[in-house]
């Protein structure tokens, strides 16, 4: 049963990074778009971010050197990804549900590096190194798991609580909706349970983790605790093949979309891929996309309907 | 919220309309902060007749009326053709890649509903919330283009597809204004204004369904006469030259519009529809190039003269043929950089929108006038007298040009500049509201859609402008609205005549250029009148 326990977590740990990666390569792939950005624009000059600005404010801006505001856009990025800045402005109701739910899975996914961290150190040098070191680094993966299921099981808990009971979700919640977050708050519980429970002189997580990395299918971890392991293990590997990978997806949406002001004389690139999708040939039916059949996106743009009527 | 149609009512087989909006519905007009509901009373009439499967009141699209379950399911076979191109690179690969995003990853929050104007004037209709179209699309995407099954349906849900599905979502595709302000409010960056304006294209492209403003009378004359005001060139020339002497008379300045010439340093393109409603506009243009000194010309091209491109709202094939038609009017004139009047969507399409379509010598300069005349007014070569701007003024912000492109300043510092009571709405810049006349609505007149606009889309802006003014609402001041965008002003014109708001509290309405002029110390006074118009 350890052994598939193991299994389990690594087949996880695979699907989730694999079927994320999948995802972004998929979002990274498509054409590039026509631009359709939304301000503000936080690698603008600093003058122009407060207010929104763009290059477009300046006189003749294609003679004038683009700065890319790195620090601008990691001063929105950083609170955005940690605090959930975004949703914190438009709509705190919501806020003080989402955001609890998100630090806590932030916390528990620290947890779980500073854990393999700890037992990788167990595994290559015989033991945790003793000292403040060593203490530090069992108080911190404690600390962060505890605080971070806490927050994330209250969290979901709260989240579902709003899914069931505002009218205005009603029509837009589908069973899925109700199944994941459902999913985690019985994760998140079983997890919790199972740890707090276990009979005393059974394995820590520090020691699961250890045993994990030797992989000492010797191991026995006590039932409760192993369900919650294997449905944690389930709950990552589905995560990125749901809209629940938003994660993904708010990547692309911000500097792929709404950031994306490049201009085309700016990079020499496009050009190269915008001439290729003016070969692409459409096959829109409507009469006026039609003017000449079987073209090209170069031919229908080249081509006027108006013409015939002239 | 109230209890509205849920997605099932799309597909329902009734001729009656899935929402009837009444007085008591709407979001309270509030003058002075106590007089609720004023021009609020004007009922919405019932537009059933004509189409079998009513939305709303309202109707701007001629949608067939199959008459057998055939010719139904003829209709619908080519929705769902339409709605596979819209996910195909071949297709679609210009909005592709934003409307997977939105597709698949939408948290159905609803935290963007709040950030709608018209979500909010209709009191919450839920056909109306930004999510309402985008859930549908979203669910005919999983369960037609991406394959469906039962665990998808259990995933993302279903709708019923069929005709009456089909008929509505056409038109709930021009309830939106493509504003953007939702997408803005979306913590993961979904884009419901994306979703109307791509199932708009949808209708287009595949089923040739598209409102005649837009389409008939709309891109398809401007390709065919050079405007969609039908005007040709020469029509457009004599009319210009009988602004020119018009304004000349009224200035008391000379004023010469010069046409085509080579090399000039500024091609300026207005939307034509200046010429002909509110001419003192491009007549302002001209009084400011010419007395500084500028450069300049227009083109007598086919679409040179026309900054209009509505294929911005409803068609990219559309789009994409005006705005290499305006380009190539530039080009063979060798200007320097083409300017773009006071229009806020010709402003996207030609600087923003068109960027990655205009290759090679096609990639002429362009920028806003807001810049250049900025430019113009800081540099000294006008002498400027701001008293006589001495009424209040504010500022709308059109969506095109500051939500969408980042042009929030200039404006402001040419106001600050000679408008000594210029006071700003709010909220502004970036966080506007639309005025409920972008994306075409201001020039769509159709059975009761002027109603629909004064009553829904542009309630929230006609509320900010009576609470921006809420100290001086009295008639016997006069107050400024300052719209730098044909269609805003349109629309601003038209809400502020429906609700009687110039005839109570003399609300005046124009455009940006005609404040200048009427500042310059070498205009004879009086250039801003105050007459409706
Ligand atoms: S579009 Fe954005 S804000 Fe609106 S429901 Fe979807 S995730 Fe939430
Ligand atoms: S784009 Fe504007 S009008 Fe359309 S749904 Fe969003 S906020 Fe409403």
């Amino acid at each position: 049963m350890t052994t598939l326990l193991y299994l389990s977590i690594c087949a996880a740990g695979i699907t989730f990074v694999a079927a994320s990666a999948a995802r972004a390569v998929r979002y990274a792939r498509s054409p590039l778009h026509l631009r359709w950005e939304l301000y503000p624009v936080p690698h603008e000059e600093p003058q122009r971010v407060a207010h929104g600005g763009s290059y477009f404010e300046g006189s003749e801006w294609w003679t004038a050197p683009r700065h890319f505001n790195l620090a601008g856009e990691l001063r929105v990025m950083i609170p955005e990804m940690l605090f959930l800045e975004a949703l914190r402005k438009s709509n705190r109701a919501l806020w003080y549900r989402s955001f609890p739910f998100h630090f806590g899975l932030y916390l528990l996914a620290g947890s779980a590096g500073l854990l393999l961290l700890a037992a990788f150190a167990v595994v290559l040098g015989g033991g945790l190194p003793g000292g403040p070191f060593g203490s530090v680094l069992r108080w911190l993966a404690a600390t962060t798991g505890i605080v971070g299921l806490v927050l994330s099981f209250c969290g979901a808990c709260a989240l579902l609580q709003r899914r069931l009971s505002e009218p205005s979700l009603r029509s837009y919640t589908t069973v899925g909706d109700i199944f994941n977050l459902a999913f985690f708050v019985a994760v998140l519980g079983l997890i919790g349970v199972g740890y707090a429970v276990r009979p005393d002189g059974s394995p820590g997580a520090l020691v699961i983790a250890t045993g994990l990395l030797s992989w000492d299918s010797t191991l026995h971890v006590p039932g409760a605790l192993a369900a919650g392991l294997f449905a944690g293990a389930a709950l990552t590997a589905y995560i990125p093949l749901t809209h629940m990978s938003h994660f993904v997806g708010k990547y692309f949406t911000y500097h792929a979309v709404r950031w994306d002001d490049t201009p085309l004389a700016a990079d020499p690139r496009m050009t190269a891929k915008l001439a290729e999708y003016l070969t692409y040939r459409p096959t829109w039916s409507a009469a006026h996309i039609r003017t000449n059949e079987s073209g090209t996106w170069a031919d229908v743009v080249s081509s006027n309907p108006g013409e015939a009527h002239r | 919220m109230k209890d509205g149609p849920g997605f099932s009512d799309m597909s329902r087989r009734s001729s009656e309309p899935l929402l009837r909006l009444d007085d008591t519905q709407l979001s309270p007009l509030l003058i002075d902060g106590a007089t609720a509901r004023r021009g609020a009373a004007k009922p919405l009439l019932p537009q059933a007749q004509a189409n079998q499967y009513p939305l709303d009141d309202s109707r701007v699209l001629a949608l067939p009326t199959p008459q057998t379950p055939e010719e139904e399911e003829i209709l619908v076979r080519s929705f769902l053709s339409g709605l596979e191109k819209l996910f195909s690179r071949e297709n679609n690969w210009t909005f592709l890649q934003p409307l997977l995003l939105t597709m698949e990853h939408c948290a159905r929050c609803q935290t963007c509903s709040d950030a709608c104007h018209i979500f909010e004037a209709s009191g919450g209709a839920e056909i109306y919330r930004p999510t309402y179209r985008s859930e549908i699309l979203r669910r005919l995407y999983f369960e037609h283009v991406k394959g469906g099954g039962l665990l998808s349906r259990w995933q993302h849900g279903s709708v019923d597809l069929n005709w009456p599905m089909v008929a509505r979502l056409a038109e709930l595709a021009y309830r939106c204004n493509l504003c953007r302000r939702c997408a803005q409010a979306c913590p993961i960056g979904v884009d419901n204004g994306l979703v109307a304006h791509e199932i708009r294209k949808l209708f287009s492209q595949e089923m040739g369904i598209a409102p005649k403003e837009l389409h008939a009378s709309g891109s398809m004359l401007q390709l065919k006469a050079g405007s969609s005001t039908g005007m040709p060139p020469a029509v457009v020339k004599d009319n210009v030259q009988f602004i020119d002497e018009e304004m000349a008379e009224k200035a008391g300045l000379p004023v010469e519009t010069p046409w085509d010439v080579e090399g000039a340093d500024i091609l300026l393109v207005h939307n034509a529809g200046e010429i002909l409603a509110w001419p003192e506009n491009p007549g302002a243009f001209g009084i400011i190039l010419n007395q500084a000194g500028v450069s300049w010309t227009m083109s007598s091209d086919l679409a040179g003269y026309d900054s209009v491109n509505y294929g911005l709202w409803y068609d990219d094939a559309q789009f994409a043929r005006v705005a290499v038609r305006h380009a190539e009017a530039a080009r063979k004139l060798k200007v320097k950089k083409i300017v773009i009047g006071e229009c806020g969507h010709a402003h996207k399409s030609l600087l923003v929108i068109a960027d990655r379509l205009l290759t090679g010598d096609l990639n002429i300069p362009r920028e806003s006038f807001l810049t250049v005349l900025r430019d113009i007014v800081a540099s000294g070569r006008l002498e400027l007298d701001p008293s006589r701007n001495a009424f209040p003024v504010t500022l709308h912000d059109p969506c095109n040009m500051v939500r969408l492109m980042g042009i929030v300043e200039p404006q402001r510092e040419i106001l600050r500049a000679i408008c000594p009571q210029f006071r700003e709405m709010h909220p502004h810049g970036v966080d506007n509201y639309c005025c409920g006349g972008g994306s075409g609505f201001a020039i769509m007149s159709g059975n009761t859609f002027p109603d629909w606009r004064s009553q829904i889309s542009g309630r929230k802006k006609l509320q900010q402008i009576l609470d921006v003014f809420s100290d001086c609402l009295d008639p016997a001041q006069p107050k400024y609205v300052c719209a730098p965008c044909s269609n805003c002003k349109g629309q601003i014109r038209d809400l502020l005549a429906y609700h009687d708001v110039w005839k109570a509290n003399r609300i005046q309405y124009g455009g940006l250029v005609e404040l200048v002029v009427n500042a310059m110390a070498d205009v004879k006074p009086g250039f801003i009148e105050w007459e409706w118009h």
